[in-house]
């Protein structure tokens, strides 16, 4: 029997993104992007923040945050563009595009947090 | 005066049309009757050249799928009732097939689909008659029953995007057939349907769009037998990396 | 095209073409579709969080920066949108992924509604245990 196609591992990437992006995201949108700018919420200050952030845990909590959802949108939207817009001579090169973006985002907040 | 109800049918025929138009029909509205008996009514009495397929007209053998009002449907199973006196019905053939002739559709290829996952018990051993039959408890049954009741109507295909989309994806029904075997406690094929499916064209073109389980009047859920196995495909993916060659888990029957 | 006969072995079958904009013809395909560009949301929220991170990396004065610069109504109002697609994704998530895992017990499958529950449960109790690190002044 043939080997099974390495497809398998970006599923398994796209649903462990998926699974962080359901339980996690939302509220990070919420705050950061609604509530504090909106003022329902006290802004926290820079230094509580960044005392946070500094945290081991917080630092492995924010790397998994941003890498897995990256390449949870990189394998979705890819099948998106393929399948919606139909753009099937695209593919390597959308595939390329998708995969690579997550991964230099992935890069760089690993950079970020190991310097924060 | 009587209850109307208009048909708005798909024509096609291949010696004179370049493509289908559509054709209306006057029927009665009877509150028993479903679009099949719409349509029999019509071929009976109106124009007995509108060509459908039809046969057992109480849901269980799948040939009377078409697309009524945008959806697909078993016609002896869609009550005209449903649309309301004076309604517009319209007719199609099953979307996402090649048209033959009015609503009749061209099978050939989802036959080919279905069977390309070898659905029928694969052994790699066959044991003796004296050994007995093979037992299956209720608990056993139950792993797999809901796959097996798909009765090919091709709803799903009709309802699945990737279908349209990909022409050579392999289909929910196909894709259910081959877990409805997987999960059979006599069946040792497991490995070889996934070496045939874990693929593009095979598991890994659906998106789970899930429009396949909610048309199947059958209650199979297609997507979910899909979801399932592309579970499955990567955790053997998985496996493949991090365990020994020539791992086998095949044997689950029981014998007495 | 030109028209050829058919005979009893060359029948001449209709294959209609699939529009480029096969998505708009249901309401439930454009939900699917929304669904997958649900993606673009959660991956613009974790470019916020990167940018966000940049921000503490930098300074007090470029968090000030950023925070001032998250008040414009542009930027409040594509997170509106963006937020709108995470809930989106979120309960889309929870709907479907039991799917993928039949849970049996005692042989008999549990229904999906009471193996999402737990998953929102996850979701509530998981989003309060942020809320509160990032609230709390200590």
């Amino acid at each position: 029997m043939s080997k099974p196609s390495n497809e398998g591992f970006f599923w398994l990437l796209f649903s462990a993104g998926g699974v962080v992006a359901a339980l996690f995201i939302p509220v990070h949108l919420f705050l950061f992007g609604l509530a504090f700018p909106l003022g329902w919420l006290p802004q926290p200050s820079y230094g509580h923040l960044l005392a946070l952030a500094q945290s081991p845990l917080a630092r492995i909590y924010l790397f998994v945050l941003c890498a897995l959802p990256l390449f949870h949108w990189a394998h979705r939207f890819h099948f998106t563009l393929y399948d919606g817009l139909q753009v099937k001579h695209l593919n390597e090169v959308i595939f390329v595009l998708c995969y690579g973006g997550a991964l230099l985002g992935t890069l760089l907040s690993g950079y970020l947090l190991l310097r924060i | 005066m009587a209850d109307k109800i208009v048909l708005e049918i798909a024509r096609y025929a291949p010696e004179k049309d370049e493509e289908p138009s559509f054709q209306s029909f006057e029927v009665p509205f009877r509150k028993e009757w479903v679009v099949l008996d719409a349509l029999n009514h019509i071929k009976d009495k109106i124009d007995g050249s509108l060509t459908y397929r039809w046969s057992c007209r109480m849901g269980v053998c799948g040939s009377c799928g078409m697309m009524v009002n945008g959806e697909p449907k078993l016609t002896c199973a869609t009550f005209l009732s449903s649309y309301g006196n004076g309604a517009k019905v319209r007719v199609e053939p099953l979307r996402y097939f090649p048209v033959i002739r009015d609503l009749v559709t061209a099978l050939s290829d989802f036959l080919v689909k279905l069977q390309s996952v070898k659905p029928w018990l694969i052994r790699k051993d066959e044991p003796p008659l004296s050994a007995g039959e093979f037992l299956q408890t209720p608990e056993q049954l139950d792993l797999y029953k809901q796959f097996s009741m798909c009765i090919n109507c091709t709803l799903c295909y009709a309802a699945c995007p990737v279908v349209g989309l990909e022409p050579s994806f392999v289909g929910p029904a196909a894709i259910a057939l081959a877990q409805r075997y997987n999960l059979d406690n006599r069946d040792q094929g497991a490995q070889e349907r996934l070496g045939l499916l874990a693929h593009p064209e095979g598991i890994w073109g659906c998106t789970f769009v899930g429009e396949c389980t909610r048309v199947c009047p059958k209650h199979v859920d297609p997507a979910g037998a899909i979801q399932q196995y592309k579970l499955k495909a990567a955790l053997e993916w998985v496996k493949s990396f991090v365990l020994p060659r020539g791992h086998d888990d095949e044997s689950k029957e029981v014998r007495s | 095209m030109t028209m050829q006969p058919s005979t009893e072995f060359h029948p001449r079958w209709y294959r209609a073409k699939v529009s480029t904009y096969w998505w708009m013809g249901s309401w439930r395909y454009l939900l699917f579709i929304l669904r997958e560009l649900s993606s673009v949301a959660v991956a613009w929220s974790v470019v916020m969080t990167v940018l966000l991170l940049r921000a503490l990396l930098n300074g007090p004065e470029a968090y000030a920066r950023l925070t001032q610069c998250l008040r414009s109504t542009w930027m409040i109002a594509l997170n509106i949108i963006t937020f709108c697609f995470l809930l989106l994704h979120t309960i889309t998530w929870f709907n479907l992924a039991p799917r993928a895992m039949p849970v049996r017990v005692g042989g008999k499958r549990v229904p999906e509604f009471l193996v999402a529950v737990p998953n929102y449960a996850l979701w509530v109790v998981a989003s309060a245990a942020i809320a509160w690190f990032v609230l709390r002044t200590s």
